[in-house]
């Protein structure tokens, strides 16, 4: 470590305050108000508030909706992490055997990041429309009556495939730069080691591919968690009905559409709590067999 | 064990760039080959051609009498070592060099067999259980090499193993190699740059230019009959001075002055004249001298480098340091010494004067290695 000497001792404080204020303003004072407002009833034009305890939890927990909703959050983010890891990996592995340092097609296929998200998602969610959508219809050749937005299954699939579909770029992209880091002279090595192709796969590049892997497994999870919102909100059109919606999307129906503030404060301390224990699960256990370079 | 058979062998590039072309190699069960050239010349394209890294666009790679050309590089049976050592980061010394065996369905404990007797060889066994990250340049070096080892292949292929290393560790590396390579005895390709890495270790040279091989042959008879002014420049130093002269009868006029050379070269007129620094000597007296005008001179203890010009052409010598240098300084050399090229072609012109000198100075066992 390098030591910096500073004139004064609170110009080091100085200069970390900006980030520390952007910090304190957009997560632990809102942290910290949801926690509060957890333990409350609030009157929902704001005509004052009563203290409940603990109740705000054990409704939200004890309730048999909040449970499916939580099994169908728990399937969904495992789906979408799975999924758009596994086949972004798949294209880059088939990508990187042809590209080879090709720096043209590379930046061909990095281009893809460059759609803007929204957009992205959205074109994903035509693909589903009951009008227009391609995909609707094709279904209906095999005879599949695909009803997005009103039969349960029809919208979780719909929700996995466009939350999937649009995170592979993202996952591609970085799997890709990592087995090109991959030295060359390491591949040859291993191919003249070991003639099965799959076999080296698990036995060189995925463990050379691991800190990459290990990065997209925290970033994915957090996207099929929170950022897949805008998916969902499209998708059942601000009317969950018995539509397939995550925690987050439940935190958001509460707080907004029942205004039940106290409630869904409730619930995304829950939130909360699930991410800082996953978090420190991966770092503690997962990281450990992670070799960086 | 086995021999390796390269019958005219190309590289073309899809750009249409011919990286090497139709070289012919026989390579001896056991021998040491050493493929040398300056960089681009095609040695490490025609290594990677044998290790089936690079495709053969045209000619036959036999190893053992097989043709490889379509075998995949796993199942040719040759083990590589890398310029960069090319070792598996994640896996440590041990794994290392097992995974190779581990791959063909070894046994467990015909494994730890192999890998125990090449960690002996060379001295890796306090290492085994370490990351390649946690060892020096040599000891990776040295696993690389230990990973060749336990293969037990029929041949080592070497894509110039020692240039990642400092001066002192690389010429104590060489010696490893020539000590490993003689011990178990397997057919050898090594590529290199370096002309001292090639003299030392091969058993036979393959100097290569432009993706042609200029020269095949032990390592004193390139160095005492080198087949082009290519060759000549290259192997040796300080390379071999290349002025030119001109041919009359059995006189040769090298700038002002007029040499006797005793007997005919087959050409007249115009020739390349081949002069190694080290059979230039301080002339005293008159006669056969060449007029010396020092430039500058480069002290090595041993001997000094003299830097110079005889007439209008270049010339260094290689003088002993001992002996004071008188100003002017003339040169002598004797005839027998001397090289012949063609001017244009820049091929060897063989005479019958210089055969003399040939056989004695071949016999000298390796004392330039």
């Amino acid at each position: 470590m390098k030591r910096v000497q500073f004139s004064s001792p609170f110009l080091p404080y100085l200069f970390i305050a900006p980030q520390m204020a952007i910090i304190f303003v957009f997560f632990y004072w809102p942290s910290v108000q949801a926690i509060q407002s957890s333990f409350f009833l609030e009157d929902p034009f704001g005509f004052g508030s009563t203290f409940v305890g603990l109740s705000n939890y054990a409704d939200a927990l004890g309730s048999a909706q909040y449970q499916a909703i939580a099994r169908f959050t728990v399937v969904f983010t495992a789906l979408v992490t799975f999924l758009s890891l596994g086949i972004g990996m798949l294209l880059a592995v088939k990508a990187d055997a042809v590209l080879k340092g090709s720096s043209t097609y590379k930046t061909l296929l990095i281009w893809v990041y460059a759609i803007a998200p929204p957009v992205a998602g959205l074109m994903g969610m035509m693909f589903f429309d009951q009008h227009i959508g391609p995909l609707v219809k094709f279904a209906a050749l095999f005879g599949w009556d695909m009803k997005v937005g009103l039969n349960y299954y029809d919208t979780a699939f719909a929700m996995i495939a466009v939350s999937v579909w649009k995170q592979i770029p993202y996952n591609f992209i970085f799997i890709l730069s990592g087995l090109q880091s991959i030295p060359v002279s390491v591949r040859e090595a291993a191919a003249i080691d070991c003639r099965s192709g799959v076999r080296r796969f698990w036995t060189m590049t995925l463990p050379l591919l691991a800190p990459t892997a290990f990065f997209l497994l925290i970033i994915n999870m957090t996207y099929a968690l929170f950022d897949t919102f805008g998916v969902i909100d499209v998708m059942v059109k601000d009317k969950a009905a018995n539509n397939p919606i995550t925690l987050v999307y439940k935190v958001y129906m509460d707080g907004f559409r029942g205004n039940d503030l106290g409630g869904s404060s409730a619930q995304s301390v829950i939130l909360m709590i699930v991410v800082f224990v996953l978090t420190i699960f991966q770092f503690r256990f997962i990281e450990r067999r992670v070799h960086y370079n | 064990m086995a021999s390796i058979g390269i019958r005219d062998v190309s590289k073309i590039y899809n750009g249409g760039v011919t990286a090497v072309s139709s070289v012919n190699i026989d390579i001896a069960d056991g021998e040491f080959i050493v493929l040398v050239g300056p960089s681009g010349c095609g040695k490490s394209t025609l290594l990677r051609m044998v290790a089936g890294l690079e495709t053969i666009s045209e000619g036959q790679v036999t190893i053992g009498g097989r043709t490889v050309n379509d075998v995949d590089p796993a199942d040719r049976d040759i083990a590589m070592v890398f310029q960069n050592y090319a070792l598996y980061p994640h896996m440590t010394v041990y794994e290392n060099l097992a995974y190779g065996l581990k791959n063909r369905g070894t046994p467990r404990s015909e494994i730890d067999a192999r890998v125990a007797e090449a960690a002996r060889m060379l001295e890796l066994q306090p290492y085994l259980e370490r990351k390649p990250r946690a060892l020096s340049g040599g000891q990776r070096q040295r696993v690389a090499m230990g990973r060749a080892i336990v293969r037990k292949p029929s041949a080592f292929l070497f894509d110039e193993p020692l240039s990642n290393l400092d001066a002192k560790l690389r010429v104590s590396m060489r010696g490893e190699i020539k000590r490993l390579q003689r011990r178990v005895g397997t057919t050898s390709i090594y590529v290199t740059h370096d002309q001292l890495e090639a003299m030392t270790l091969a058993d036979r040279l393959v100097v290569l230019s432009g993706g042609r091989i200029e020269q095949i042959g032990r390592p004193l008879d390139v160095y005492h009959r080198p087949a082009t002014t290519f060759v000549a420049s290259f192997i040796g130093s300080p390379a071999m001075n290349l002025v030119s002269g001109e041919l009359h009868g059995s006189k040769l006029a090298l700038g002002p002055a007029l040499i006797d050379l005793g007997a005919t070269v087959p050409t007249q007129g115009a020739v390349t004249v081949g002069l190694r620094a080290e059979d230039l000597r301080l002339h005293e007296g008159a006669g056969g001298s060449l007029p010396f005008r020092i430039d500058y001179v480069e002290e090595l203890g041993s001997q000094r480098l003299v830097h110079g010009m005889v007439g209008d052409q270049a010339m260094v010598a290689a003088l002993s340091s001992e002996i004071p240098l008188p100003e002017p300084a003339s040169l002598s050399i004797a005839p027998s010494r001397l090289h012949f090229f063609d001017t244009a072609s820049g091929q060897r012109i063989d005479w019958s004067g210089e055969a003399a000198g040939q056989g004695a100075l071949a016999a000298v066992p390796e004392a330039v290695a």
